[in-house]
């Protein structure tokens, strides 16, 4: 166990040294980091100045050493378009990012589990057809397309609810939260639908082919012979057991939530990192392009490395191939 | 109703006795009416898409003959000189059919560059991690793993955050945001191909490694990389989409349906709904006929569901 846990507790580290290399290279090599610190009318002198605090006069390995030695203290620069550390200005943003994944989460299980369990119980009912169909229609639509419709439909035509941004907020433990008020909320419910549509989708489909497998099998049957009534037989011992593969890769794809919120946040204007990054990139704001970077693809691998780490626990196989190989 | 389609060319020499394999697939996808329906649209689709220049009612990048006294008319309506607008036209009165026959062409060409493009890397590397095995394999499937561990929206977004705009970019990023998935499954039905008994023939008669790679083993996993590519490429156009709406794909000079419909998003909030919504619908109705044809293939090329 601790063998599996060092050897993947390195190889997120390698990833993440990597990732940094290439985002490094991306930004200094690629780009030219001097021609967006100066500006236009600098003279000679002026540039050169720069360079030399910025340290561009030295070899590559040691400005890479510099920028990692600068992200290991939180020091990734400073934002040109806001002034302040980039670190400081997306860690701002993250909880208003993590509030619109977590409510899509609860949206895709709430509304995916029942509608997926119905479909597959009475698997031939044009009702089951009809959330069959829908369901591929939320594999294909493109995400933002949607968010468009949503905001023409329910913003501009029926005027039912907000179009952008996050409405009044409250602080709750200190971070500023929107589901807490009603005009929060009213702002919260079109984008968390928005980006929860594909994983309703995908909850739709694991809930109902776990369905069909486990009514055949005989402790369903065993629990109808014992004359329980169909509302516990399904709430209870169904339930139970299609959980398990459903929240499972509910866990794995809470990144991808995180990743397509971008999109989500873009389209509503929702004050998060994602939006932050596109602004940014648009905006030609290096430091917190380099930032989102960094801290995403950290994110990313903590994500990975404690689903590994748990599914090594649930599952020894996987540990001891791992170990042999 | 899609006999032109399915049916195969070179039918008449055999006189329809002899049951090819060719044929035999065909039937067997001509089974499910919805998947050839969606084959048929598709064909329609890339056909539009390729003969754009002559069957699109207006050249809507020619600035000549686009006149901003035609903008945001509705779907439907007269231009002056009485060419009618079926589906309205946009901020700078370009007509929205013509505009949208331009898009799919470039939409359509990035997701089939980049499929194409990902395909052959991901098939090579694929087929060496199989072919090879042992360090090779294990170096390379632990790339892919932890590469499909992030979201291609994802690594498609580190890259172009850091390449920049423009066609090329946007086809390297899409092709190291997928080759992995083909990669993966190449290797694994490489793997099992590689262990029968026509493998060990050709080693035993010392044919090269390429010969036997390219001429015995990549022919025999072509099938579920056949679905894989149709399944990515719908995805690749799709990314593209969004992408480019969110302004870090393709240039303002290459207006593909994604850059269309951000176009429109920015006359959505004032009720013109059409200038994003068709776009969308185009979008939406390639990438739902890719995925169902993809999916019937996937049914009639596995050999487990053959009856």
């Amino acid at each position: 166990m601790t063998v599996f846990i060092i050897r993947r507790l390195i190889q997120s580290i390698a990833v993440v040294l990597v990732m940094s290399f290439i985002v490094f290279v991306g930004v200094n090599i690629v780009g030219d980091p001097v021609e967006m610190m100066v500006s236009d009318e600098a003279d000679q002198a002026e540039r050169e100045k720069v360079i030399k605090s910025m340290g561009l006069d030295k070899p590559w390995y040691i400005q890479y050493a510099r920028f990692i030695g600068g992200a290991v203290q939180g020091d990734l620069g400073k934002s040109f378009v806001y002034g302040e550390s980039a670190l400081k200005i997306i860690v701002q943003r993250v909880p208003a990012t993590l509030e619109l994944a977590l409510a899509a989460l609860l949206m895709a299980v709430v509304l995916g589990i029942p509608l997926g369990v119905y479909a597959g119980l009475r698997p031939d009912s044009v009702g089951s057809k009809t959330i069959m169909a829908g369901s591929i229609l939320g594999f294909s639509l493109p995400t933002f397309w949607v968010g468009l419709m949503f905001i023409m439909i329910f913003a501009v035509m029926l005027g039912w609810l907000p179009s952008t941004g996050r409405g009044d907020t409250v602080a709750l433990m200190g971070i500023d939260v929107s589901f807490l008020t009603a005009d929060g909320l009213s702002h919260l419910f079109l984008p968390a639908v928005n980006l929860a549509l594909f994983k309703i989708s995908m909850v739709i489909r694991l809930a109902r082919a776990g369905t069909r497998e486990v009514v055949h099998q005989d402790y369903i049957k065993f629990a109808r012979a014992k004359g329980l009534s169909n509302r516990r037989v399904v709430l209870v011992h169904l339930m139970k057991n299609i959980m398990i593969p459903v929240v499972t890769v509910l866990g794995l794809e809470f990144g991808g939530l995180i990743a397509f919120s971008v999109v989500t946040e873009t389209v509503f204007a929702w004050p998060g990192m994602g939006k932050l990054i596109i602004d940014s990139i648009q905006s030609l704001d290096r430091p917190v392009i380099v930032a989102y970077l960094m801290i995403i693809v950290l994110i990313f691998v903590i994500i990975n490395l404690l689903v590994d780490v748990l599914y090594s626990m649930l599952d020894p196989r996987v540990r001891l191939s791992e170990v042999k190989s | 109703m899609s006999d032109a389609v399915t049916s195969p060319a070179p039918a008449p020499a055999e006189a329809g006795a002899v049951e090819t394999p060719f044929r035999r697939f065909c039937r067997d996808y001509a089974e499910s009416r919805i998947a050839t329906g969606a084959l048929v649209v598709l064909v329609a689709i890339i056909l539009v898409a390729l003969l754009a220049p002559w069957i699109s009612p207006t050249d809507p990048y020619d600035l000549a003959s686009v006149s901003i006294l035609d903008g945001k008319l509705k779907p439907g309506s007269q231009s002056m000189d009485g060419t009618t607008y079926w589906l309205g036209t946009d901020g700078a009165g370009r007509d929205l059919v013509s505009a949208i026959i331009y898009g799919l062409r470039i939409s359509l060409g990035v997701g089939v560059m980049s499929g194409v493009v990902a395909l052959c890397i991901g098939t090579a590397v694929g087929l060496a991690a199989a072919y090879f095995g042992g360090r090779t394999d294990t170096f390379i499937m632990r790339v892919v793993d932890i590469q499909l561990s992030f979201p291609a929206i994802l690594i498609a977004l580190i890259l172009l955050a850091i390449l920049g705009k423009g066609v090329d970019k946007i086809i390297i990023a899409l092709v190291i945001a997928q080759w992995a998935y083909y990669a993966r499954t190449v290797r694994a039905s490489a793997l099992v191909e590689r262990n029968k008994e026509y493998i060990e023939a050709a080693q035993c008669l010392a044919l090269g490694h390429n010969r036997i790679v390219f001429r015995h083993l990549f022919p025999n996993c072509l099938p579920p990389l056949i679905v894989v590519g149709t399944i990515q490429t719908a995805h690749a156009i799709s990314l593209e989409a969004t992408l480019s709406f969110l302004g870090v794909g393709l240039p303002i000079s290459e207006p593909s349906l994604g850059l269309l419909i951000s176009n429109g998003f920015d006359f959505m909030l004032s009720g013109l709904y059409w200038i994003s919504f068709f776009p969308g619908v185009a979008l939406l109705v390639t990438i739902v006929s890719i995925n169902l044809v993809g999916d019937q293939l996937r049914d009639v090329l596995n050999p487990r569901l053959k009856k």
